[in-house]
């Protein structure tokens, strides 16, 4: 009975964060001469208006719901992954350069092995952090940035130099066909690609995980209280590293997904800040594998929505706000809840002995 | 008889005093009155509501409903401040010393007498030896509080209040960190106290301490006051049932054992604490199988770090572990779980569970990557969930929610359920920390029944506390603990509190029979 209570609750808090946060988003398109009817309208026929605009938005969904996952996955076990960024963008640049030279490969391995290298680099770029915190007790949010910045430039040098071709952005090659993700979908130039299926695979292979077998319950007892953990004769050590593996695994994936969907190649720009939105994503999906889906979904939703908006000269910063009080609103509700629990604390110690 | 209530008869009348809590009645009509110049004993189990009928008094709570009446008058409290005018101090549980200054600088803080914008150490020097000469509270003024010992800083507590003059002084309970002879020593203090005409008041649950030094006890169980009693007309029997609401076991009823072969065998063990220093400095000791050895001492003689070592949780790095045969010296916490130990640590909410998992999760805590709880890496909902409703049956946890957080459960049920878990994976060696802090009398007696039963299984038994009527009532054998060594090897029946109270203080067990036999 209060499981079920808490379900609702958490479905609700998130729905009427979006409520408020719009309303109080059409406050400013007001302010700035708009009508917000009117430009809601238009976003949600930008969103959802026609195949190519749902295709659309499932294109900008899929990397989020993977970037999500990863942060979530992180949260769960206690580690602040703020690295996805960077994790993503190496798991796009070597899963690109593996998928290049894949030609004469046929797609039922071609793909796999893509995926694997993606998600292997990622993994292994994010292990380095929890190698750090685990053995040194380098703060992870600290290493994962700079490792960011490491992955960044290293991308930008390799389509600059060794692997560029064309003009205009720097980019590396083509990937070979047979590694390319076959779309789902085709309208006009806009492709739906299987990417989507990829994600809603592995929120549920994370559910799995963390609910299902002594690997979740092991990262999840390290994220809650290390002390016990240690005590129960679970190693610190090695799931802080096997954490931050299995979220940059993720962020990886997330990468791989989008060069082999998307962009077809590598470039700078693959990334986007896609790595940093899963911290927004889990933080609405409240870490759990479905609500990221979710939370992924309307991020995804608002961007392209914000595109058609603009036509009627509302900036596509409004969406921004509108995402950004939605975060605010389900962050406070855990400021609420945390005051909540608080204050019964105190009221015991207050009601009883020392 | 009944004569109409006049406040002036007490120093300390608290009348109809009500306040709720949400979700609680911490105080439901409670009447507390405390004559001048008596002892005045408040009892009661964990939750009682004694602390918050005495913050109530100290000017941190206030009454939702009832009167605070101090020497004939109502007051008003709105803070500590009002409440140390009225003449009432408070020595609380955990000291608010500052450990760099020295004793008459902690004694004046906060109520420095001044010369113009210069603070006159001297004057208060003095004061405070006339203080400290005049009620028996033998202090060095000039030394730093980090010098001296527990039982000194007390007294540094208790003059702090009368050198604010106050006239009723509220001591929560007082003995948790003493040794017996200090214990003694306070309760001389207060004797003397109460000669000058102080009245005090004593929080605490150890029925043996009412007994000894107390006037009159007020009994509380659930907010409300059970009793009100003259200790020379009571006896502990009647203040532990009027606590509990049922008759108590108050000690526990022991056969003699038999022990069998050796389990555990330490040799020369040298552990580090967490700033690098020795604090188990060569300890060699041996349990068998069907035996309970204790170790007695005061809280940070090493024992904290000797179980540490002993379970896996912090690396020795000298000596010899040797566990049914096997040279265990080091191995992780694991690998001892694996080879038949079971931990039943000092803090609970630290080591013994993860609060925000279900009890369910913390019932396998250990075993969770075992069968049957655990098949190729997928744990089975069932058979846990089956498991843990017949562990809550077997040791009476409640309520018996195997979904719900064990952060909800209270102290005595969380207890529970650690030890259940324990005792449940059939260890032959198992280490048992602190297992009765902070619980009420009922789940004490039900913890020390297990522990016998434990023993009666044939099973290592490991005790280490700092309650030293817990290690001299279920022990068969007990070594005494000091600055990381061992001062002595006793059985309880061939010693004496007193002697207990010496070697905890650092004397050797021959130097306490020399010096016992001499006098």
């Amino acid at each position: 009975m209060i499981k079920s209570q808490q379900r609702i609750y958490a479905v609700l808090v998130p729905l009427l964060s979006v409520i408020i946060a719009l309303l109080i988003a059409a406050v400013v398109i007001v302010l700035v001469g708009n009508d917000p009817l009117k430009a809601y309208w238009e976003m949600l026929k930008g969103a959802f208006g026609g195949a190519q605009e749902i295709a659309n938005t499932v294109v900008k969904t899929t990397p989020l719901i993977l970037t999500g996952l990863a942060v979530g996955f992180g949260f769960r076990a206690g580690v602040f992954n703020i690295g996805a960024e960077g994790q993503m963008a190496m798991g796009a640049l070597f899963s690109t350069m593996v998928a290049m030279n894949l030609g004469s490969m046929p797609s039922v391995f071609a793909i796999p092995i893509t995926l694997l290298v993606g998600m292997g680099v990622g993994a292994g770029w994010a292990a380095i952090a929890g190698a750090l915190k685990a053995f040194t007790g380098a703060h992870e949010v600290i290493s994962t940035i700079m490792l960011n910045w490491i992955a960044y430039y290293l991308g930008n040098y390799m389509v600059a130099a060794p692997l560029a071709v064309g003009s205009g952005t720097p980019k590396s090659p083509e990937i070979a066909p047979s590694a390319k993700l076959p779309p789902l979908l085709t309208v006009h130039a806009t492709e739906l690609t299987s990417g989507i299926i990829i994600a809603v695979i592995a929120a549920v292979v994370m559910y799995v995980i963390l609910e299902k077998t002594s690997v979740g319950y092991e990262v999840k007892a390290v994220g809650f209280n290390p002390y016990a953990a240690e005590y129960g004769g679970i190693s610190i050590a090695k799931n802080v590293v096997l954490s931050m593996a299995i979220s940059g695994a993720l962020a990886g994936l997330a990468g791989a997904v989008e060069a082999m969907g998307v962009h077809h190649r590598y470039l700078g720009a693959l990334t986007a800040g896609k790595g940093f939105d899963g911290i927004s994503v889990s933080l609405i999906g409240q870490n759990n594998p479905i609500g990221i889906i979710f939370a992924a979904f309307l991020i995804g939703s608002l961007r392209t929505g914000s595109n058609a908006m603009q036509f009627l000269g509302v900036s596509k910063h409004v969406v921004m706000i509108v995402q950004g009080i939605v975060i605010f609103l389900v962050a406070a509700e855990r400021i609420v809840r945390t005051i909540m629990i608080y204050l019964r604390f105190r009221r015991r110690e207050a009601g009883m002995e020392s | 008889m009944e004569r109409e209530f006049d406040p002036r008869d007490y120093a300390v009348a608290m009348v109809g005093i009500t306040k709720q809590f949400p979700g609680v009645l911490a105080n439901d009509n409670v009447t507390l009155l405390v004559r001048k110049g008596e002892i005045h004993a408040v009892v009661g189990e964990n939750g009682a509501g004694k602390t918050t009928l005495m913050n109530q008094l100290y000017g941190l709570l206030r009454p939702d409903s009832g009167k605070i009446y101090v020497f004939g008058r109502e007051l008003n409290l709105k803070g500590p401040r009002d409440a140390i005018n009225a003449g009432i101090g408070m020595v609380h549980q955990h000291f608010m010393l500052v450990d760099n200054l020295t004793v008459a600088e902690n004694i004046v803080l906060g109520s420095e007498t001044r010369r113009g914008v210069i603070f006159d150490l001297r004057q208060a020097r003095m004061r405070v030896k006339e203080l400290s000469e005049s009620y028996g509270l033998m202090v060095d003024v000039d030394a730093k509080i980090e010098d001296i010992p527990v039982g000194m800083q007390q007294r540094v507590e208790i003059l702090k209040t009368l050198y604010r003059g106050a006239e009723i002084l509220i001591l929560d309970e007082p003995t948790a960190v003493l040794t017996p002879q200090e214990t003694e020593e306070l309760f001389e203090i207060l004797r003397k106290l109460r000669e000058a005409g102080k009245t005090i008041i004593f929080i605490t649950h150890k029925l043996n301490e009412v007994m000894a030094v107390t006037d009159r006890v007020t009994v509380m169980r659930q907010g409300k006051v059970t009793g009100n009693l003259i200790t020379k007309e009571t006896n502990p029997r009647e203040i532990a049932r009027l606590m509990v609401g049922r008759e108590v076991l108050l000690r526990v009823e022991k056969q003699p054992n038999e022990p069998d072969d050796v389990v555990v065998e330490v040799e020369d063990l040298w552990v580090k604490d967490n700033r690098n220093l020795d604090a188990v400095k060569g300890v060699s000791f041996y349990v068998r199988a069907g035996e309970i050895v204790g170790i007695a001492g005061v809280a940070g003689n090493g024992q904290t770090e000797l179980v540490e070592a002993l379970t896996g949780l912090r690396k020795a790095h000298k000596g010899k572990y040797m566990l049914l045969g096997q040279d265990v010296t080091n191995l992780s916490a694991r690998e001892l779980r694996l080879r038949g130990l079971a931990h039943i640590p000092e803090d609970r909410h630290k080591y013994g569970l993860v609060l925000d998992f279900p009890n369910y999760y913390n019932a396998i805590l250990g075993r969770h990557d075992q069968e049957p709880f655990c098949r190729s890496s997928f744990l089975d909902h069932d058979v846990i969930l089956k498991y843990t409703k017949e562990l809550f049956e077997t040791f009476d946890v409640r309520p018996r929610i195997p979904e719900m957080p064990s952060a909800n459960l209270s102290g005595g049920n969380q207890q529970k359920l650690v030890v259940a878990r324990e005792m449940s994976s059939r260890p032959k060696f198992i280490v048992i920390s602190q297992p009765t802090r902070g619980l009420d009398i009922g789940a004490i007696e039900y913890i020390h029944k297990t522990i016998l039963r434990l023993r009666d299984e044939n099973v290592a038994v490991l005790l280490v506390s700092m309650e030293l009527d817990e290690v001299m009532s279920l022990s068969d054998r007990i070594y005494v603990m000091y600055e990381g060594r061992f001062t002595g090897e006793v059985r309880p029946e061939e010693v004496t509190l007193e002697e207990m109270g010496l070697m905890m203080a650092g004397h050797t067990w021959e130097e306490v029979r020399g010096t016992v036999a001499t006098r």
